[in-house]
């Protein structure tokens, strides 16, 4: 009579066992999510503009070596940030054809229109290329970011796009979120810049700052009173050399005083532009500038072969060491910004878990004893049915890699009190078929036929909700989501398969006159 | 063992009356709460600003910590116990994107009130606006998804009035959990929203199960009237209705009284849906088959 069984309960085995075999053991199978074990959650954007303006500065530089190359002579020639244009003004209107000539050469370069004195070309970049720099500014970004998090040793982190310019970084069980932020976010823009010595730092603090030069700040921290001060620097503003040629960066202790100081190298390019700096330019201060800051401004005292160099800037080790990190990963091609940040404690983390297993044993247990009571022998059933549901649960977490969250925590608890419905479903059906008269196996046949549709209506409609649930949610939620979804789908299975051959077996061993339902 | 006798009939169609003017009053009130308070309170998932969840070793005092915060300059800031007295919620409207570590910023200006050794950072929330905005809309959208998705669903295995009737239902539900979260002045988070799709997946669950009664019942109806059998449907699953949503609540309290204070709001929100979501399959969604039945014949 019931042959099928002969394939059921082996099936049944196999699914439970398997799932046994994903989730077990528990502790290695299933990863918590940040909220659970904390950790830190950044949501970056990238300042891609910043990159976009950058490029056009470099292209200024890149034309004006152009065009005295050619021996020409021109004005001069300035970006227009707003609207990534490059404005060329000429001496005389004789120059104009052979400057055209030479902005040929850049094909990205439209000319976009004059001025109104005939004396002036604008040019446009094209928007291809500023896409194409605002994606390389995204790609190099993360790569960096990689590289910083990698040097720094945090277990398994995330570190991904996210739509066009955001970058995702995931840090689970950091424990000092302050340094992971800098170590992460800095630009660590390096670069080497001379003091314009020719014009005075008081006139230009006035506000009276030279075309080419600006003024950047050192801080200087009083160790003692913890008082900050900033030392005004007129810098040249054009970079001498940057920290792209850079090939290493590490912590050295200063041999008189111990303190820590950060040793740089240079590739051969570097160190060729280096030695002619430092040649050129005895007895001149070179500033050493990072992301803005002047961390200090030697004199030069002789030409310094060999591409060494070194920053010093009373660092504590840990502060040194952290910048050799960020020089040895690279810039940041541009600034990111802090769009979202969550941090959870450790402490907090465990507190929540203990929680929600409290809840869940709280809740099961009475979920239990209520359906035993109910519903007798046959909600003995239901809670088997039950307790396989939680074990594919986490064989299915298991197997998708899912973190299990507090949210997640939650949706196990919601199932554990929905999946009992399809069986409530079924039992009220069986009941109804027994007052009207049916045998015992007419009405388990017809309770489990007809409550079938029912079920599969009212739980894929809850499905619904929790797979758009899951393509939106961030996170937790997306934990949440995907255990509602794995919980209706397991409760089918096991409230409706599973039950249902448990019935057939005991049918199968004795003939019943009445059921305990 | 029986929660509702087999041959139960109460006339629940009678009651549609004093159901709709519940149903009227609890949004009415919800909703003018709503309103009286300027929208919705907004969580910062949301509103975007800055979450600091700090534990003391002993009990401190709020005052002695609004002072010590002034120094941080974070601007305006609600300060409250979250869950014992040990735990300080601070709240700030503003968000920084700057590179900095907002938790151990407050720690520190705390030192000079506490021992700074007594003070951990629990956790800290950070949302920029930008951010806020997108959640936003994304949870907006989310809602629509799902409800389009139902809607979607249900008029293909029924008929598309029966779909309405749902939605009208789930409607019902989210506005007046919407109004009782209003009324407690709770705020409205990522979390929240997920409860909410929950309650709404919820509340078409037990919806269904009565439409597909009403579905089977009308094959056979012989001379009864559409009300009649809506009766009779409802009757026929009331105590599956009230066993599962029991058991539901089971869990839900378990969940409200011991999942702790980070989920205490989600759980409050399902505690208050799955009522209503009870309530409102009983009574809402069939009162508006029967109007469209009505409509139809009339």
């Amino acid at each position: 009579m019931y042959r099928d069984l002969k394939w059921k309960i082996p099936l049944i085995l196999a699914v439970v066992f398997g799932a046994v075999w994903l989730a077990y053991p528990l502790k290695e199978k299933i990863s918590l999510g940040l909220d659970l074990q904390g950790g830190m959650h950044l949501l970056l954007e990238v300042k891609v503009e910043k990159a976009v303006e950058a490029s056009l500065e470099r292209l200024v530089d890149d034309i004006k070596r152009d065009i005295s190359d050619d021996d020409l002579e021109v004005d001069r020639i300035k970006a227009i940030h707003d609207g990534q244009k490059i404005n060329i003004r000429m001496v005389d209107t004789l120059d104009l054809p052979p400057v055209k000539k030479v902005l040929e050469s850049y094909s990205f370069l439209s000319l976009s229109g004059e001025d109104s004195d005939g004396l002036g070309l604008v040019y446009q970049m094209s928007a291809d290329q500023i896409k194409q720099i605002e994606e390389n500014a995204v790609s190099q970004g993360l790569e960096t970011i990689r590289n910083r998090v990698d040097q720094f040793g945090v277990s398994e982190p995330t570190i991904q796009a996210q739509g066009v310019r955001r970058i995702l970084v995931q840090l689970p069980g950091v424990k000092d979120p302050e340094r992971a932020i800098n170590l992460i976010g800095k630009t660590a823009r390096l670069e080497f810049k001379l003091l314009d010595e020719e014009n005075s730092l008081q006139t230009a603090l006035a506000g009276n700052v030279p075309e080419d030069s600006e003024i950047l700040y050192q801080r200087v921290e009083n160790k003692e009173t913890g008082e900050v001060t900033k030392e005004p620097f007129l810098l040249k503003k054009r970079a001498v050399l940057t920290g792209e040629t850079l090939t290493g960066a590490e912590i050295r202790f200063d041999t008189d005083f111990n303190e820590p100081y950060v040793a740089l190298n240079f590739n051969s390019v570097g160190a060729m532009i280096f030695q002619q700096v430092t040649r050129e330019n005895i007895k001149k201060r070179l500033a050493i500038v990072l992301d803005s800051n002047v961390y200090s401004a030697p004199v030069i005292q002789d030409e310094i072969p060999g591409g060494r160099a070194q920053i010093t800037g009373r660092f504590t080790s840990e502060e040194a060491r952290d910048l050799a990190i960020i020089l040895r990963a690279g810039a940041l091609p541009a600034p990111v910004v802090i769009l979202e940040n969550r941090t959870v404690g450790p402490s907090l983390g465990k507190d929540s878990i203990e929680k929600g297993i409290t809840s869940i044993i709280y809740g099961g247990v009475l979920v239990v004893i209520f359906i035993a009571l109910y519903y007798k022998l046959s909600g003995i059933i239901a809670v088997t049915a039950l307790s396989l549901n939680i074990v594919l649960l986490a064989g299915a977490l298991a197997y998708f890699g899912a973190a299990l969250t507090l949210p997640g925590i939650a949706g196990i608890i919601l199932t554990v009190g929905m999946a009992i419905d399809a069986n409530v479903l079924v039992f009220e059906r069986i009941r109804e078929e027994i007052r009207i008269g049916k045998t015992v196996r007419a009405a388990i046949d017809a309770g489990f036929s007809k409550a079938f549709r029912t079920i599969v209506d009212a739980n894929i409609t809850t499905f619904i909700a929790a797979v758009v649930l899951f393509q939106f949610g961030t996170g937790p939620i997306k934990g949440f989501a995907i255990t509602l979804c794995i919980g209706i789908a397991a409760s089918m299975f096991t409230a409706v398969f599973v039950s249902r051959v448990i019935f057939d077996l005991t049918m199968n061993q004795r003939k019943l006159d009445k059921l305990s339902i | 063992m029986k929660i509702i006798n087999s041959d139960t009939h109460i006339d629940f169609m009678g009651k549609i009356k004093m159901a709709l003017a519940i149903s009227g009053i609890l949004i009415l009130v919800g909703m003018g709460s709503v309103i009286f308070s300027g929208g919705l309170k907004y969580g910062i998932d949301f509103s975007g600003g800055t979450l600091i969840q700090l534990q003391f070793k002993t009990a401190p005092n709020i005052d002695e910590i609004r002072d010590g915060l002034k120094s941080v300059g974070l601007g305006e800031s609600t300060i409250q116990e979250f869950g014992s007295k040990r735990d300080i919620l601070i709240r700030v409207q503003r968000s920084e994107e700057k590179l900095e570590a907002v938790g151990s910023k407050v720690r520190d200006s705390l030192g000079a009130k506490f021992n700074k050794e007594d003070i951990t950072v629990a956790r800290v929330e950070m949302v920029g606006p930008k951010v806020g905005r997108d959640l936003r809309e994304k949870a907006m959208l989310s809602i629509v998804y799902a409800i389009i998705g139902i809607v979607l669903y249900i008029s293909w295995r029924f008929e598309l009035q029966y779909a309405i009737a749902a939605i009208i239902a789930l409607v019902h539900d989210v506005l007046v959990t919407m109004g009782a979260f209003s009324l407690l002045d709770k705020e409205f988070t990522l979390v929240i929203v997920a409860a909410f799709l929950t309650i709404i997946g919820y509340s078409l669950n037990d919806t269904i199960v009565v439409f597909d009664r009403i579905r089977e019942n009308l094959r056979r109806k012989g001379k009864n009237t559409l009300e009649d059998i809506i009766n009779a449907s409802i009757n026929q699953t009331l105590s599956r209705t009230l066993l599962t949503s029991g058991t539901t609540l089971l869990v839900v309290i378990a969940l409200f009284l011991f999942g702790g204070e980070i989920i205490h709001d989600f759980s409050f929100a399902l505690l208050v849906g799955v009522i209503i979501g009870t309530y409102s399959s009983i009574f809402i969604a069939s009162v508006f088959l029967v109007y469209w039945h009505s409509r139809k014949t009339a």
